[in-house]
């Protein structure tokens, strides 16, 4: 396999909106859709006299991302102004950082695909404004300008060429993702392109010191597409190069639909972006008191909370790790506790029934529709042998998708409680053994399986509510008789 | 810095989307040069003495406050469009 011969090399240059309620240089609301340029005024839509003023926020929430980031600080800083022609920018250049980032030289630590601690050192983040959206019609009347958007502050997170496989690079992100999530400075909506990604991409034969030749994949919003997309560049360069041909280096766009890349007509000229310091704009400087504040400010950060988590409520570090994975896991996880005190079957629930939902519906943890109150209240239920833990999950599934997210009424409402009744259960018991004559006697002959089809024949009966310890308990008692 | 000719005028004209005559280009050409030449003039002045600025201006953290201010007139917003639709700004079809 020619492909083992070759080491990926990836980069990731992740761009997140910030939550702030107000957009980077002008007091218009950062509120996803509305109306098209309903969100806008003269400043965001660069009418020519108006001036920026930076919101404060937006350095505060950079700030706070670097530090989680283990990032340095400048305490010097300045925008940039970024030039280049599209009709989604209406000042014909972006406000950026150029050389004077405002945080620098931090690091993310993950575990890889291989179980290995890995640290990806991050090189810079820094603060600028996104674009508008052009919409296109199918008559091809022309494209159509909206700048709802231009001017939502986000940060850009570029990270050093640490990745190693598609793999790494999504679990890079998810956790970057996770951090923003903690610290509140972005809702990361992937699906708003609240979060998204530039995925640089080489190869070089292992071994080899020297960096290979990249391809950049632009605006990547979904995990699953950031691998696909990686997978498949790196089919196509280690195709091209044992060809005998070169990568050129060159901007793509993935295409989900065909699942390939494409070379992307470029912006003109593009990469003579021709950065110079923004002159309606002033320095910013921040004093070391300013940074502490802001990171004694920090709520606790995964890997805090993980480390208390297997401490406290003795989790495994694989449990502690996938509920700590994301701030909306770790939330539910320490509200449902709080209701069932029973952190084992919560961390578990999430693992496994709740992440096995969430996969199959293609959604990300952020869109749960219950609380943790409601998710302790189904596992209580379980603890006091209200409802069977077969029962639970089909509850699950109701809080999922019914409007009814209290699981005591979902089980009133659907009659799922479990029959402890022992005189209720004693009367199924002798209607089954009445009914298998066959099977009492293979177990009367030694065959211990028949009791499980008899167990499994009343949970049909009572269409799976029937207490399984008090079911297996009564058949025992009259198959001895 | 590279010095000013004529292909470097080009390139700059071609990145702000001008159209120059060969007429222009000529003038253009030795405008530059000699802003390079004043330019290079202030770059050799002595600066031993003077504190590190950053930018041109000597006031910084200019700062505002997070609250929204909606300016609620789209009409006057787009009013100067030559082409507009559906409260867009339509332009000429862009390829992606
Ligand atoms: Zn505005």
């Amino acid at each position: 396999m020619p492909r083992d011969d070759y080491e990926v090399v990836i980069g990731l240059e992740v761009h997140c909106e910030l939550s702030t309620k107000t957009k980077i240089f002008c007091s218009c609301p950062t509120t996803f859709g509305g109306d098209p340029n309903t969100h806008c005024c003269p400043i965001c839509m660069a009418m020519p006299g108006t001036l920026p003023v930076l919101n404060e926020k937006v350095v505060e929430y950079a700030v706070k991302a670097g530090i989680a980031t283990n990032c340095k600080i400048s305490r010097n800083s300045k925008n940039d102004r970024k030039n280049y022609f599209y009709p989604d920018l209406p000042k014909a250049y972006q406000i950026s950082q150029y050389d004077l980032p405002l945080c620098y030289e931090g690091y993310v630590n993950i575990e890889n695909e291989a179980g290995e601690d890995k640290k990806i050192r991050i090189l810079r983040i820094h603060i600028e404004e996104d674009a508008g959206k052009l919409n296109h019609d199918e008559y091809g009347r022309g494209s159509f300008v909206d700048l709802n958007r231009a001017g939502v502050p986000l940060i850009e997170i570029v990270s050093e060429p640490d990745l190693r496989s598609a793999e790494e690079a999504e679990i890079y992100m998810r956790k970057l993702k996770s951090i923003l999530e903690y610290i509140e400075v972005s809702d990361c909506k992937m699906q708003e392109g609240s979060l998204r990604a530039d995925v640089n991409v080489s190869i070089r034969k292992k071994g080899a010191t020297e960096l290979g030749t990249r391809t950049e994949m632009k605006n990547m919003n979904s995990f699953r597409s950031i691998v696909r997309a990686i997978n498949y560049e790196v089919d196509r360069q280690v195709e091209v190069i044992e060809n005998g041909g070169k990568i050129t280096q060159e901007t793509l766009r993935w295409d989900d639909v065909s699942g390939k890349t494409f070379p992307m007509r470029d912006k003109e000229d593009a990469q003579d972006y021709r950065y110079f310091p923004d002159p309606d704009l002033v320095a910013i400087k921040l004093s070391d008191e300013y940074i502490e504040n802001i990171e004694n400010s920090l709520p606790e950060l995964p890997e805090s909370r993980k480390k208390r988590y297997i401490a406290d409520f003795n989790l495994t570090e694989k449990a502690a790790n996938f509920v700590t994975g994301s701030k909306y896991y770790s939330n539910l996880f320490d509200e449902a506790v709080e209701v069932c005190k029973n952190p084992k079957s919560t961390g578990n629930m999430l693992m496994s029934d709740i992440a096995r939902i969430l996969n199959e519906k293609e959604q990300e943890p952020d869109s749960i529709p219950f609380s943790g109150k409601e998710l302790g209240e189904l596992i209580l239920l379980i603890d006091k042998g209200t409802i069977s833990s077969a029962i639970a999950k089909k509850v699950l599934e109701e809080m999922f998708t019914a409007e009814e997210k209290n699981p005591n009424k979902i089980i009133e409402i659907k009659g799922w409680v479990q029959i402890s009744d022992e005189g209720a259960i004693k009367e199924v018991v002798n209607k089954i053994l009445e009914a298998n004559p066959q099977s009492v006697a293979d177990y009367k002959a030694g065959k211990d399986k028949a009791l499980g089809f008899l167990v499994g024949q009343a949970m049909k009966e009572t269409k799976g509510k029937a207490n399984p310890q008090l079911l297996n308990k009564l058949f025992i008692e009259e198959l001895k008789k | 810095m590279a010095d000013v000719d004529k292909i470097m005028v080009e390139h700059i004209a071609k990145l702000a989307r001008l159209n120059l005559s060969e007429k222009e280009i000529e003038g253009y050409t030795n405008d530059l040069i000699s802003i390079l030449e004043m330019a290079n003039i202030i770059n050799n002045i002595n600066t031993d003495d003077v504190k590190e600025t950053i930018g041109a201006n000597i006031k910084y953290n200019v700062f505002r406050k997070d609250e929204i201010k909606n300016f609620e007139n789209r009409e006057l917003l787009l009013q100067n469009a030559p082409s507009q639709d559906e409260g867009m700004f339509r332009i000429p079809k862009v390829i992606n």
